[in-house]
């Protein structure tokens, strides 16, 4: 059983929750960009949260399924010649075309069964800095065949057999998702506390930092986003140790361009840490494209915590939306 | 040594915290770190996803909403901190471990010996030969997986990073800085003097331990010929 690439878009990895636990060793977790949006994927079609999913980036591809599979595409809002955020059945042989996104950066495309690659380190991300996990290491390309569950035809017929609202074509259900991750308007609000360094720029500084809307650079990737704005010039100029870094930390380099440490960060680094992006928000920035922008509005821990709270409760109502759906 | 307390802890985002001992580089932090680290690591917490010891302190990566958490995750991981300081941590020596690490000084592995010895008015041999002999310790893995920050190289041999940064460093190449030694995982950009390559594989994310090194871990270099580079060696 396998999806087969006839054409990769841009930047399309195998992606899970990604590996815990080496850190110590320089290893990041990575994993998925957003990972609200594969749990949800996932769960659209079956899944436990954190199976393996193909990671979409702004340009999709084109796919061919061998045999009949239960698919849901969730997270950006693609161009596609089947509808998104919802549980989709393709039949032994079809194709999908799925082009640009119109809104957001990443989709994740879930499988019945998910994608069964290798495990390494306990996960199946793709951590292309290091060229292990996914397929080969690497970004995905034209010919590439993605391996499913064994029983993946017989895992999609059952579930979609279970639902309960089909649509007209029996193909898919009347109902879809919200993808709450991707924005509706620009730039989106970032809450962050004060980084281990805030101290160290001035107020003037400081105030810049939280008045400017940052534009994501191009030069923007799975490790970090560079942000294009006013230079954020830090008053002392003497070196600090390296320290331990974090998925959301908002480090400046000597150039004043400050970079927020994405899913395939550096473990640790040099650079002072202006900010830290409170972990709810993290997903949202996630589906900002090169050229979106954000902005940042100072917060506190306990807000962060609220943040996330907020963040857990939508997703547990629409994941009980899916089990109702799905007849549990 | 004094008794080891915290400067001060920073919440680095809502998932962790890092606990900092020391703004400087001080050698005999940086090994009570890398025991305290052992030490939380040890106790296998549920909620603890990574302990990373870094240079002056360590950071550790929770999940702040884990069922098993009686009290707020950054309230938790100080009190374990705190009760690891009380209980003592662990000599030294028992926690040492020594990495051989087989290196080829030869020239067309080595691009910036010749410049490293002339600066330090040595012979490119002896060069080669002083940093062999230096008795090394791992002061902290980051930057990319298994990528070691090694302490304890003569001070004859100390230069400044380069101006311009190589734009691919070929991996397993052994590179030099201020006061530090580091061994490059992959092939990567990299701005340090590089005097030789070792044929060791720095990290492999399919072997048993991925990672060559370990914080803490005591390094030896053994100068090897060409053609023992050459041969196939298991670490």
């Amino acid at each position: 059983m396998s999806i087969t690439v006839l054409r990769p878009g841009l930047l399309m990895t195998v992606q899970d929750m990604g590996r815990h636990g080496h850190q110590h060793v320089g290893l990041c977790p990575g994993g998925a960009m957003d990972p609200l949006s594969l749990a949800l994927a996932n769960a659209l079609v079956g899944n436990h949260a954190g199976a393996a999913a193909l990671e979409l980036t702004v340009l999709g591809p084109d796919l061919h399924f061998e045999r009949e599979t239960l698919i849901a595409l969730v997270g950006a809002e693609f161009e596609a010649d089947i509808p998104i955020n919802r549980p989709v059945l393709m039949s032994r042989g079809s194709r999908i075309s799925i082009s640009r996104a119109a809104r957001g950066a990443r989709g994740y495309l879930a499988a019945a069964g998910g994608i069964r690659v290798e495990e390494v380190l306990g996960s199946r991300s793709t951590y292309l800095p290091g060229g292990f996990g996914g397929l080969e290491g690497r970004v995905l390309k034209r010919g590439d065949v993605v391996p499913l569950a064994e029983d993946a035809t017989r895992l999609s017929r059952e579930r979609f057999a279970s639902l309960k609202n089909k649509d007209k074509k029996g193909t898919s259900v009347k109902w879809h998702v919200p993808a709450f991750t991707v924005p509706d308007r620009e730039p989106i609000v970032l809450h962050a506390i004060e980084g281990e360094h805030f101290g160290d720029f001035d107020a003037n500084v400081q105030r810049v930092f939280f008045d400017t809307v940052w534009r994501v650079a191009p030069d923007s990737n799975r490790m970090g986003y560079r942000l294009s704005g006013p230079p954020l010039t830090r008053t002392r100029t003497d070196e600090i140790l390296s320290g331990p870094t974090c998925l959301g930390s908002v480090q400046v380099p000597a150039n004043g361009v400050p970079i927020a440490l994405m899913a395939d960060h550096q473990t640790t680094g040099g650079y002072p840490r202006i900010a830290e992006i409170a972990s709810a928000d993290v997903p949202r920035l996630a589906q900002i494209a090169p050229g979106g922008t954000v902005h940042f509005a100072r917060t506190t821990l306990d807000m962060a915590g609220e943040l996330r709270k907020d963040a857990r409760m939508r997703m547990e109502n629409i994941m009980r939306g899916i089990g109702w759906e799905y007849g549990k | 040594m004094a008794k080891l307390a915290p400067l001060g802890a920073v919440p680095l985002g809502d998932c962790a915290v890092y606990v900092e001992f020391s703004k400087t580089l001080d050698l005999e932090v940086n090994s009570a770190v890398q025991r305290l680290a052992t030490m939380v690591h040890g106790r296998a917490l549920p909620w603890v996803r990574d302990v990373v010891p870094a240079l002056g302190g360590l950071a550790i990566h929770f999940d702040p909403d884990h069922k098993s958490l009686t009290t707020d995750a950054l309230t938790a991981a100080l009190n374990t901190v705190s009760e690891c300081l009380k209980e003592g941590l662990p000599k030294a020596g028992d926690v040492l471990r020594t990495v051989e690490v087989p290196v080829c000084y030869e020239s067309e592995f080595a691009p910036d010996l010749a410049e490293v010895a002339a600066l330090a008015k040595v012979s490119p041999d002896e060069a080669a030969a002083l940093h062999a002999a230096g008795d090394y310790r791992v002061l902290m893995i980051g930057f990319a997986p298994g990528h070691a920050y090694i302490g304890g190289l003569n001070p004859k041999l100390s230069v400044p990073r380069r101006a311009a940064p190589r734009a691919i460093v070929p991996a397993g190449s052994v590179a030099i800085a201020n006061d530090q030694t580091v061994i490059y995982p992959y092939a990567i950009s990299g701005g340090w003097s590089i005097i030789g390559r070792t044929p060791l594989v720095v990290f492999d994310a399919e072997r048993q331990e991925p990672s060559l090194f370990a914080a803490g871990d005591r390094v030896r270099f053994k100068p090897i010929s060409r053609a023992e580079f050459q041969k196939p060696i298991s670490p």
